[in-house]
């Protein structure tokens, strides 16, 4: 009896949340049609930048020590579950929704997807339907938080970690995504080069990471006392997911199943292998012997960096852009880290910050407007790459102070660190309740 | 009684094995360690950070004889183990004070079978 209860109580709660729903149903007719083909694909690719971030869960997972791997894990997925309601409700009008003026912020006329309806949007991706573009996007909104996890991996406590990656969420990475791809947003209008998210996501998380990283200092015992990777065959596992997904994230970007896709597929392919053989000779010249972590980490430099130039440059060109952000990542991971002595334990910034800036200035360099978008140095037109510098810079400066301000404000409400002890018993067993693996069975 | 501790290369422990039940000794625990000897450890690299002389993985065995048995066994772990190459590993034999058959409470040479 009980139980049938429950379910008509439940039945009705479902009839009236979708009676409230209807009410935000897009206007009714809209101009322009549907694409079936650019539908297909974005969506498609939706769900591979989706995949992206349980690829890089396991990337990162594979690399701490097995005490911590769920908790990596788990602070990558979470971030799904946070992100996702924090783009439907508000995130997606910020980054999206018709500008406040200046170019800084959208409003928030689109709250709660009110009047992101299934007809296409004039603004955006005008073959696919408004929803598509939306949740495309939002995938976008997800991987970029859960890439900072790297920076602080090891020794921060969850709840902060959760209201940490919902505020950054909503005061970094919505600006940024508005100023550079949202209508009228300021880096967009300047002229600023960036297929898929170099800065936005890429240089944007970097930035975070560095100061998450500063913030939080290091681990104890860095860096002679932290064992190494606890299972590396996680670590390609994961790098291969984000290979795979990342097809969705640069591809997809052309935002219809068109030339532009496919040749941002074919520059991303490329710059990736390419990168990944350069980190690797590196290694083998260095140290004697070739890698793997070495290989895969060049791999996810290399796509970090074609990101903003993958539907503006030439299949050569994207060996030139993979070739540098192998040799620039390898050189600031190697050199830079150690000298600057924080610990930003996976690379966040070393790989996506250092990868991004790299991408973008190397987009102001390779770019081609017989490909798309406009002329580079290579071609003539020297102050593109002004212009991404600049691009550059300002969220570097934006990223770094505004994650600073977030982190001292969450430490406040709730201490960010774990305590020594729990950061020496690892954080599965001490925020978790849980283990990753049995030692006995 | 003696208790006797071998560790051994990981590839050798099967040949080890048979060598043993050659000799009757049949009683044998075996684990997973890691260790160095005098050579140290392979350097590993991860991104650039070196950990050097990390220590290899190892095998080893903890047998339990009665006084007739200790040659045969160590004759066995002996010829299972040799590859002739350095890192072979290393036999211990320890003096074993007692021992307690836990389902029937026999204590002794005949608790050791």
């Amino acid at each position: 009896m009980k139980s049938c209860r429950v379910i008509v109580l439940a039945g009705l709660l479902v009839t009236v949340w979708a009676r409230v729903g209807m009410g935000s149903e897009a206007p009714a007719s809209s101009p322009l049609t549907i694409d079936t083909g650019d539908t297909a694909w974005v969506l498609a690719s939706a769900a591979l930048v989706l995949l992206m971030t349980p690829g890089l869960a396991f990337f990162y997972g594979g690399l701490v020590r097995r005490k911590n791997v769920l908790s990596i894990l788990m602070q990558c997925m979470i971030v799904i579950c946070l992100v996702t309601l924090q783009w439907v409700l508000i995130g997606y009008s910020l980054a999206f929704a018709p500008d406040l003026g200046g170019g800084i912020l959208g409003s928030l006329e689109w709250a709660g997807l009110k009047g992101v309806g299934l007809d296409p949007s004039p603004a955006y991706a005008s073959t696919v339907p408004h929803q598509a573009f939306m949740i495309f996007q939002a995938m976008f909104a997800i991987i970029t938080p859960a890439l900072i996890i790297g920076a602080f991996a090891e020794r921060m406590r969850f709840a902060p970690f959760c209201i940490f990656s919902v505020l950054w969420a909503t005061f970094v990475y919505d600006p940024v995504c508005h100023w550079v791809w949202g209508t009228g947003g300021f880096l967009g209008q300047m002229g600023a080069l960036d297929f898929a998210g170099g800065t936005v996501v890429h240089i944007n998380a970097g930035a975070a990471a560095l100061a998450a990283a500063i913030f939080l200092g290091k681990r104890k015992g860095y860096p002679d006392g932290i064992s190494p990777p606890h299972s590396l065959p996680f670590a390609v596992l994961g790098a291969g997911l984000l290979w795979f997904g990342w097809f969705g994230f640069n591809a997809g970007s052309a935002l219809g199943a068109n030339g532009a896709a496919a040749g941002a597929f074919v520059t991303t392919h490329t710059a990736t292998a390419t990168a990944g053989l350069a980190w690797l000779l590196l290694d083998w010249i260095k140290y004697g012997r070739p890698t793997a972590l070495g290989m895969i980490t060049g791999a996810v430099a290399g796509l970090v960096a074609i990101t903003p130039a993958a539907g503006f440059v030439t299949p050569m060109g994207a060996i030139g852009v993979g070739l540098g952000s192998g040799i620039v990542c390898w050189l600031s991971v190697t050199f830079a880290k150690t000298k600057l002595g924080y610990d930003d334990s996976l690379d966040a910034f070393g790989v996506h910050g250092v990868g991004g800036i790299w991408g973008a200035l190397a987009t102001g360099v390779w770019a081609s407007s017989a490909i798309g978008g406009t002329d580079g140095l290579l071609y003539g037109n020297p102050i593109q790459l002004w212009v991404q510098l600049k691009a550059v810079a300002i969220t570097l400066v934006y990223a770094f102070i505004v994650t600073y301000v977030l982190l001292l404000f969450v430490n406040m409400i709730s201490e960010l660190r774990v305590s020594e002890g729990d950061e020496r018993i690892g954080l599965d067993l001490t925020q978790h309740s849980e283990v990753g693996y049995t030692v006995i069975d | 009684m003696k208790y006797i501790v071998a560790v051994i290369q990981p590839d050798r422990l099967d040949e080890v094995l048979d060598r043993l039940t050659e000799n009757e000794v049949h009683l044998v625990t075996v684990t997973n360690v890691i260790g160095r000897g005098r050579q140290r450890g392979i350097a590993e690299v991860y991104r650039s950070h070196v950990e050097a002389g990390s220590l290899l993985r190892k095998v080893k065995l903890e047998i339990a004889v009665n006084d007739a048995f200790v040659v045969p066994a160590i004759e066995a772990i002996r010829k299972g183990a040799s590859s002739g190459q350095i890192g072979d590993g290393k036999i211990f034999v320890l003096n074993l004070e007692e021992c307690v058959r836990i389902r029937t409470g026999e204590k002794g040479s005949t608790a050791i079978g």
